[in-house]
């Protein structure tokens, strides 16, 4: 007993006050990138060629955040001349359009569903469906229930039972051989009812484009309401992603 | 040893160099070796002008490799020999259709149409979406009931499908099927542009980032002839330590949090996201995913860096020992902890268990001493204490090697600060007729890719191995005779991969 009370007395308080305080990201992490909107076109074919996920749209000087995996090797070869990552982890977008960005993206609260708001802003339970991922969405989304995030004081909880859902939280490029599980779980969510892409896998497919092996675009198979970018999403970008479009 | 071809870790060697015997000698040696104290690294088909071949890459103190031609089918070395070969033999029917007769438990692995485009061996129709399209394993009497768990599972974690037979509590047998996570990533590895490599291999697992592609760059540094900075080789050691603190240290909160011991599991929850931060600082992303490439990686640690790691470690270190006190103190959790889910020391070697998994029954094996790579060259290793295979040893493992691995990283940092120059990814030209396999010791235990490159220096079978591919087995078996409500807490002692194994 004394050594619980010891150790609760060294770990002291550490939740963080976010979104009260605004959280500063140590500088190397890559959140919503700045472009050069007039970049030498050759600089901008030069990105796009060791871009590993095809994200950068030459002619539309824009990056599919939807694609991008934000491993930077653009920002890397052309010294930030196209682009450079800033630190502001807020990327989540109502459409999957909005995603191919120019250094801009429609403020989230604004564009989200009224009714929502209504209905799931003071107590949201999601299902997550792992659908063919790496684990590390998966990994990224549970750490909101650590005590720094403690995602539950926001009235938000990921549940067991799609029965007690309002929605599903689907991460992974959907691996044919998790589709007819996939689609069973959001059957069994009671309607109306909320489907969020987080992560580059669920959105397109992520580094697995192009594989016969997955669906790759969970807008294929049900209507999407909230895309969170990321390779994976910083917990604070699921967490921005979540407040802004419910609350 | 004759035939066998005694290889180094990471070096590429001509393909006409590897020993080629016919099946029944190539079987024979391999059931010796196996048989003296030889475990298996690798061993699949692939077709080389138009015929099937078995390649076998196994360990002892050293790693040899030999070959094998093969036809439509072989004689089954699980039946014959030892169990070592269950699961390759498996993989092998799956991805080429080649059958291993009498195999004692011919099933799907993952659940996929062969690479050859020949006949099924399991008779599956892959038109149908789901896995399951299997009779499981059932055992009948009259107080026997089953109980079916997955794909989706209640919680944040990855699709599986575990069939347990029980009387009453007591668990008889327990069936693991996954396959449900399968991105076909070994075949997209021979199709897709170089430039998209590591970001694939990070993403073979993604708590495994940095193991997987260590494997994958530094094969195609072998195969394409270039040399990496020893700044650079000491910043990948760094950030596979990262990785295995931050797993280690989430596993033992996860271990808490099953046995309802709050406090630790809260703690360590946090303390592990600090481990991911550091990996954040080192490269931009809390997996560490876009830091290895190819000759190096992709950003420099700098002083500033290096004190920012230096400084937390001193921070956490001894909030991790107080924690780890308060877990491994409590009564409620040794009485949890001891004596459940275990593996003998002699069934962990039939199995060929490695990692932690096999360290807490008593193997010693350690690939980062065994086989070093990178700067693990000079590195002592851990010994681990406790050797008796329940969930307990599996959990002291992880508390000593949490220790050990901050003890590792004081030491790399100390070296910190010799050449190194940030790399982008280039077009690499591979040596044409090659092999090489590489081996690394992932926070899980042994990663090992294996390369095979044409005429024209395209990759022409690249073969992935997570160490979960050889331990999951290990959990069915621990299962045994166990209450089923001690499940979670056992899977969690062994916290296995699923998209590692799916591939």
């Amino acid at each position: 007993m004394l050594k619980i009370i010891r150790n609760r007395f060294e770990q002291g308080c550490k939740t963080t006050s976010y979104p009260k305080e605004p959280i500063n990201l140590y500088k190397r992490y890559r959140g919503l990138p700045k472009i050069n909107g007039v970049c030498d076109a050759a600089m901008v074919r030069q990105c796009a060629a060791i871009c590993p996920q095809d994200a950068i749209l030459c002619e539309e000087r824009k990056i599919d955040l939807g694609k991008c995996t934000f491993c930077g090797r653009c920002e890397n070869v052309a010294e930030g001349a196209f682009v450079t990552f800033s630190q502001d982890f807020g990327m989540g977008t109502s459409s999957r359009e909005a995603l191919l960005c120019d250094g801009t993206l429609p403020a989230l609260a604004e564009h989200s569903k009224k009714h929502f708001k209504k209905l799931f802003g003071r107590s949201l339970q999601l299902r997550q469906v792992s659908a063919g991922g790496c684990n590390s969405c998966e990994a990224d989304t549970n750490v909101l229930n650590t005590p720094f995030f403690d995602l539950s004081r926001f009235g938000i909880d990921f549940v067991a039972s799609p029965r007690h859902a309002d929605g599903i939280h689907v991460t992974g490029p959907i691996s044919k051989n998790m589709k007819t599980a996939l689609i069973a779980t959001y059957e069994a969510v009671p309607s109306p009812k909320v489907v969020i892409a987080g992560g580059a896998c669920a959105i397109s497919g992520g580094p697995f484009y192009g594989s016969p092996e997955i669906v790759g675009d969970l807008g294929a198979l049900f209507p999407v309401d909230l895309y969170i970018p990321g390779c994976p999403p910083h917990p604070l970008t699921t967490l921005h992603a979540l407040l802004n479009f419910f609350k | 040893m004759d035939k066998l071809l005694q290889i180094d870790n990471g070096q590429a060697v001509k393909r006409s160099i590897l020993p080629s015997v016919p099946f029944a000698r190539f079987a024979e040696l391999l059931d010796d070796f196996v048989k003296n104290d030889g475990f298996i690294v690798q061993f699949f088909a692939f077709v080389e002008d138009g015929r099937n071949r078995l390649l076998a890459v196994m360990r002892n103190t050293q790693l040899y490799v030999l070959t094998t031609e093969v036809g439509e089918s072989f004689a089954s070395l699980t039946a014959s020999s030892n169990e070592k070969f269950h699961m390759f033999e498996r993989e092998i029917a799956e991805q080429y259709g080649i059958t291993p007769v009498d195999h004692p438990w011919l099933k799907m692995v993952r659940y996929h149409a062969n690479y050859r485009q020949v006949p099924d061996v399991f008779g599956n129709n892959y038109e149908e979406d789901i896995p399951g399209n299997y009779s499981y394993f059932q055992v009948e009497g009259e107080s026997i009931h089953e109980v079916a768990v997955g794909p989706v599972h209640a919680g944040i974690i990855e699709p599986g499908h575990f069939r347990f037979q029980c009387a009453g509590e007591e668990v008889f047998s327990l069936e693991i099927q996954l396959g449900y996570q399968h991105r076909g990533i070994e075949k997209m590895l021979t199709q897709v542009a170089m430039k998209r490599l590591p970001i694939l291999c990070e993403g073979i697992a993604g708590d495994t980032s940095i193991g997987h592609n260590l494997c994958c760059c530094q094969a195609l540094e072998a195969l394409a002839g270039i040399s990496v900075d020893p700044g650079a080789r000491i910043v990948r050691s760094i950030a596979l330590e990262l990785e295995r603190l931050a797993n280690h240290i989430g596993d033992l909160g996860a271990l808490s949090g099953d046995v309802a011991f709050n406090p630790p599991a809260a703690y360590f929850g946090r303390l592990r996201g600090e481990f991911l931060n550091l990996l954040q600082v080192l490269c931009g992303n809390r997996f560490g995913k876009s830091l290895v490439l190819p000759g190096g990686i992709s950003q420099i640690m700098g002083r500033e860096q290096a004190k920012i790691i230096e400084d937390k470690l001193k921070e956490l270190e001894p909030e991790i020992s107080h924690v780890c006190d308060l877990l491994f103190s409590a009564h409620t959790v040794q009485a949890r902890f001891e004596n459940t889910g275990i593996v003998s020391k002699k069934m962990a070697e039939d199995l060929g268990l490695v990692g932690y998994s096999g360290r807490a029954s008593g193997l010693e094996y350690d690939a980062r001493v065994a086989f070093p790579t990178e700067a693990y060259g000079p590195l002592h290793a851990n010994r681990n204490e406790m050797v008796n295979g329940d969930v307990y040893s599996r959990a002291s493992v992880r508390r000593e090697e949490i220790m050990h691995s901050m003890h590792l990283i004081h030491i790399l940092l100390s070296r910190a600060g010799e050449i190194c120059a940030k790399t982008t990814m280039a077009e690499l030209t591979l040596e044409p007729d090659a092999f090489v396999v590489t081996v690394n010791e992932g926070w899980r235990g042994e990663v090992s890719h294996c390369l095979l490159t044409d005429k024209a220096g395209r990759i022409e079978r690249y073969k992935v191995k997570d160490p979960s591919f050889h331990n999951w087995t290990g959990l069915a078996m621990s299962l045994r005779n166990q209450e089923i409500s001690d499940f979670p807490l056992c899977n969690k002692s062994f916290n296995l991969s699923y998209c590692g194994f799916d591939l």
